[in-house]
């Protein structure tokens, strides 16, 4: 049982089932009677549904909008002040908003007949103008996304903290124009809903593949005007989330309807071409971005303007404030400045509704930040990971208190990015670099510092007057019989590996053997009330919440136990998971039994609660606890066709106390996968009528095996003051830095051409073009004003 | 994504499937590995009432060494001829193509007849069997005929077939000990269509070269102007200018970018042929 607890290499529980295909998934269920169910989906961007005719003869099969009168729009409300509000129809109602929004559901026995239905449903829409660009969409009042708007903005909001006084004293000024592409998230497996009515329940059970269980309930039962009574969300196993499958779905209402209404199993499984289409709804900022310094290159202020392509609809609960409010909060930052203002537009455009992807707004904000920070670098003549490394927050500066009110608990920043620097071999690097390739490529070098706000908590969501605010979470733990921990908790595990962190927790309290310890996660029948999984939340919080309801157990274990012994409770204590008394010591198997099977042999004052509690967690200082990283990259160049190889990649990273090591690096691997996606591979292209031009894998490249290098991470290990263990939140990091990075890298390999790039993904055809416009080699130093 | 109704059949032999796609008066589509019709049936792009399936014809799966040239069936896979690598003499090109074919999975099914009848502009075997100068055996109900692999593709999509038609064999001249090929593609990712392709063969003491450049809109083109060059001068014709000069002939509508791309990935099939 050695090297069970936090800080173990343990190998996953759940691999075993999922290495031999034994997962079970939306997609693997099966019920008596179910139907499958296609949607049509608007091939118009913007447009008025004049008439939806169904199929003659298939009118039973065929549900539009004014079929399920009963269901509540999904509305999404904020007190943040200039929010507006944006109703969003489990079918489309009125109005198209984008292309592949739903509008009608057609049911049959199986998928393809369902779609064979959905084809003969006539519709007829008039077209609208399309608001494909954000820019153009804020400056255009005249055509709407929302009629019943003024403008088509969400939101805009408006930040200022001593910026005039800091920006006058700058002897250098660098202003840049970045932006990323719209993208899809592309888990493994899209959406996934399966419903059906429990009649000895008196339930609607709902199989969804969700991130959060509980809230999907809530929101069920709200939009359903069921009581939470009779909802049941189980999330079985979910092929990957990202935040794709935090928030209520459309087609979670729509199937949750059929379900109840007709009382049999519907299912929907998203496929791919759906998700391209409809799930094309992340990473889309600009920025414009003026940074004030001194000659040296410390950062005195930053001026930013920010347009988020917010898509057409606000999502519940966390609704599209989220992805501007992080914006806007986070873009300053590891830095340590104090001048900063900044505008950041929240644009309705005619495109899929905004989620919150895997690092949410940070890697737009890494990107901008970093590739800025480069730039004062060439400004002012120095390298850039010095310049960067004299503007880190100083370790003796934490806790650290940023322009833009981040609460920064710990860590040393600088030490992670020359630790970076030293891994990646950069003195060595810079040499060949003088040198060049045989092959005439051109190298260059990249870095990039991010920190990255974890487990916020309530003061952070209140804030924003969210129609839910995510808060404690609670945890539940049960001595078995026999011995043994059960162990449920709200949050769930898709491919985070908690059902193995979880239990070392637990084993780290109590010393029961991992394998006597069941996780029970993703059921809102067997699970205590949580938000769930998503913003790097799970481990601080449910972690939290395990380890408190393990230690609720441990005064009742020893008073059951110094009752067994015969000694008095005040002479035993619980060590190395059994109950030792001053001549001997009972297992917690005994203790078990005693309370289970032999309740005689308990004290006649023992404690009611038993051997089951649930207690709940939340951190000392809750707006969020700070990790973060440096990455570098080498990479080479081929001017000649436009393509890019990651020749090293280094990542140096602080999540506080880690749990498990290997859990850590397989979260930071993932992450960075999708980070390079972001940085050379994957975009959702729209044309001037809104239609979306990658609706295929074919058209919709992400990195494989072989365009992902193999990552060498090294960790820092610097606890947070506010949290159990000192465990800060991880499974969004590797995802924020890469493109800023390989980006940086690229331009470092250019510079001698007068090339730099800031527009994500860096194709071919964008690097060639760039290199076709560079005029001088000297270009870039002139552009510093 | 799932695909209309049809009906499926499959054929005892390669005169039944003549005669079932005949019967069927363009209704009929054959299958083979599926690796492009399956994708385009599920998107419902191709709606045939049936699909003849001849991935199993043991007619269509030999490799076979005629006296100058190796005969290889319509339904020989990739991965087949990728791994007759070592077996193939004067023909070694074929494995190296068929080893750079998307993934493995991919080549585990899709096959040569398959990739040339479906005739992507971005597709390998197209453009290399033009460059060897290959020749394609077609079966249909009133017999066979051959047609040159470089004449065989019309335009992206569209091939010298008519509705009975069955890619039978293509039939690949073997190289002469001094023949000298390259073969070079740019793919933004492993296993993807390719930007930009060309394929090359120069034979050194013949004097002859064929040169030909694929992934443009249409079917692969040749480029006889530089192939002349080098079958003249070897090494000193391959310049950057030439190949932007004889990319810009062979398939003006390239934008700049392009020419650009297409350039030099022509001129690094042709280093390979060059090298000493
Ligand atoms: C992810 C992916 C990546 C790919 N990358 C590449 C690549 O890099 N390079 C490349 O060249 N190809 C690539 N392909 C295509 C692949 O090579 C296919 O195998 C090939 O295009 C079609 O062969 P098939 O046997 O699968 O044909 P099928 O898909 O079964 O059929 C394709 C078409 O050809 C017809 N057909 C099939 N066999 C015959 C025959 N014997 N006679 C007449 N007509 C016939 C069918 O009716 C159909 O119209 C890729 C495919 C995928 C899925």
């Amino acid at each position: 049982m050695a090297g069970q607890g936090i800080g173990s290499r343990v190998q996953r529980k759940e691999d075993v089932r999922y290495l031999h295909g034994r997962g079970s998934f939306v997609s693997d269920m099966m019920l008596p009677g179910q139907s499958e169910v296609a949607f049509l989906r608007s091939p118009i961007a913007h447009g008025r549904i004049r008439r939806i005719v169904k199929p003659a003869g298939s009118e039973d099969a065929v549900f539009v909008r004014a079929d399920l009168a009963s269901v509540k729009p999904i509305v999404a409300p904020s007190t943040l002040p200039t929010y507006k509000l944006s109703g969003q129809h489990p079918l489309a109602h009125g109005k198209v908003r984008f292309v592949g929004e739903a509008v009608a559901m057609c049911v049959a026995r199986t998928r393809a007949a369902a779609e064979d239905i959905a084809e003969r449903v006539e519709i007829d829409i008039e077209e609208l103008p399309p608001l494909v660009d954000a820019h153009a969409a804020r400056a255009d009042r005249s055509v709407r996304v929302h009629d019943d708007w003024d403008d088509n903005l969400f939101l805009t909001i408006n930040y200022e903290n001593g910026f005039e006084a800091k920006a006058k004293e700058a002897a250098v000024v660098v202003r840049r124009q970045i932006s990323l592409a719209r993208q899809a998230m592309v888990p493994l497996e899209g959406k996934a809903v399966l419903a059906h009515w429990d009649d000895r329940a008196d339930q609607l059970i709902v199989y969804s593949s969700t991130q959060t269980p509980h809230i999907i309930r809530v929101g069920i039962s709200q939009m359903l005007g069921l009581d939470e009574g009779q909802v049941r969300v189980i999330s079985p196993d979910v092929g990957g989330g990202f935040g794709y499958k935090c928030v209520l779905q459309p087609e979670e209402l729509c199937i949750a309807w059929l379900a109840h209404k007709f009382r049999r199993p519907f299912r929907y499984v998203e496929d791919r071409r759906e998700h391209l289409v409809a799930g094309a709804n992340s990473r889309q900022h600009h920025y414009a971005l003026t940074a004030y310094a001194d000659e040296k290159g410390h950062l005195l202020a930053l001026d930013a303007e920010v347009t988020v392509d917010g898509g057409a609809y606000s999502m519940w609960p966390f609704t599209i404030g989220l992805e501007p409010g992080q914006a806007t909060g986070n873009l300053p930052g590891p830095y340590d400045f104090r001048g900063y203002r900044c505008r950041t537009f929240c644009v309705a455009t005619n495109k899929p509704g905004f989620l919150p992807y895997r690092g949410v707004a940070r890697t737009g904000v890494c990107f901008a930040m970093e590739l800025t920070m480069d730039a004062i670098a060439r400004a002012v003549g120095r390298e850039p990971w010095e310049v960067r490394h004299d503007n880190l927050v100083a370790a003796e500066a934490m806790p650290y208190n940023n322009v833009s009110r981040k609460h920064f608990d710990s860590g040393d920043y600088r030490k992670s990015l020359l630790l970076a620097k030293e891994k990646i071999g950069f003195t060595a690097w810079r040499a060949r670099q003088r040198d060049g390739l045989p092959d005439s490529r051109r190298i260059g070098i990249g870095f990039a510092t991010y920190c990255e706000q974890s487990a916020h908590g309530t003061s952070v969501f209140a804030a924003w007057g969210l129609p839910l605010v995510p808060g404690y979470d609670q945890a539940t733990v049960r001595l078995t019989a026999d011995g043994g921990l059960e162990l449920r908790a709200g949050v769930h595990s898709h491919g985070q590996g908690m059902e193995t962190t979880l239990a070392q927790i637990a084993h780290e309290v109590l010393g029961i053997d991992l394998a006597k310890i069941r996780v029970i996660l993703g059921d809102t029948g067997q699970t205590p009330y949580s938000t769930g999984t998503y913003a790097s939340r799970s481990i601080v919080m449910a972690g939290g919440a395990v380890a408190n309801a393990c230690k609720t157990l441990l005064p009742r274990f020893v008073a059951i136990g110094a009752h067994l012994m015969q000694c008095a409770v005040a002479s035993a204590r619980f060590a190395d998971g059994q109950v030792v008394g001053p001549q001997r010591a009972v297992l917690l198997r005994d203790i078990a039994e005693a309370w289970y099977l032999r309740p005689e042999r308990l004290p006649p004052d023992v404690d009611m609660g038993g051997l089951e509690a649930t207690v709940g967690f939340r951190p000392k200082v809750d707006t969020g606890v700070f990790s973060y990283a440096s990455h570098a990259a080498i990479v080479a160049v081929d001017t000649e066709v436009g393509h890019i190889e990651i020749l090293d990649y280094v990542i140096v990273e602080d999540c506080g106390t880690m749990v498990n090591p290997m859990v850590v690096d397989g979260q930071t691997m993932g992450g960075a996968a999708q980070g390079i996606g972001t940085a050379i591979y994957e975009e959702s292209p729209y044309d001037a009528n809104g239609q979306p031009l990658a609706s295929t894998f074919a058209d919709y490249l992400l990195p494989g095996p072989t365009e992902v290098p193999s990552f060498r991470i090294y960790h820092l290990e610097t606890p947070s003051p506010y949290t159990e263990f000192g465990i800060k939140g991880m499974g969004e990091g590797g995802a924020i830095a890469p493109p800023a990075t390989i980006f940086n890298a690229v331009n470092d390999a250019l510079r001698p051409l007068g090339v730099e790039l800031a527009e994500t993904p860096l194709t071919p055809r964008r690097l060639l073009e760039a290199l076709s416009r560079a005029k001088a080699p000297t270009a870039i130093g002139g552009k510093a004003a | 994504m799932k695909a209309a109704i049809f009906d499926y059949v499959r054929p005892r032999d390669l005169a039944e499937a003549a005669r079932l796609l005949a019967d069927a008066k363009g209704g009929a589509k054959l299958l083979a590995g599926g690796q492009s019709l399956g994708p385009m049936l599920n998107l419902r792009l191709a709606r045939p009432r049936l699909l003849v399936d001849v991935a199993r014809l043991g007619e269509l799966r030999g490799i076979e060494a005629r006296d100058s040239a190796w005969r290889i069936g319509g339904g020989v896979t990739h991965a087949q001829i990728e791994d007759a690598a070592g077996r193939l003499p004067g023909a070694e090109v074929l494995c190296a193509v068929a080893a750079g074919i998307a993934y493995r999975a991919v080549r585990n099914r899709g096959t040569i007849g398959g990739s040339l009848a479906h005739a992507d502009p971005a597709a390998d075997w197209p453009l290399a069997l033009a460059a060897l100068g290959a020749d394609i055996e077609i079966c249909g109900i009133s017999g066979a005929r051959t047609v040159a692999a470089d004449r065989f593709m019309k335009g992206a999509f569209t091939v010298d077939l008519a509705e009975d038609e069955v890619v039978a064999a293509v039939s690949v001249p073997k190289l002469s000990g001094g023949a000298r090929w390259g073969y070079y593609k740019f793919c933004r990712k492993t296993g993807e269509f390719p930007e930009a392709s060309a394929a090359a063969l120069f034979d050194a003491e013949r004097r002859s070269a064929r040169v030909f450049i694929g992934a443009l809109s249409g079917a692969p083109q040749r480029i006889p102007a530089l192939a002349a060059a080098i079958a003249e001068r070897g090494a000193a014709a391959c310049t950057r200018e030439a190949t932007e000069a004889a990319v810009t002939a062979a398939a003006p509508d390239l934008d700049v970018i392009d020419r650009r791309m297409h350039a030099a990935v022509l001129l690094r099939a042709l280093q390979q042929v060059v090298r000493a």
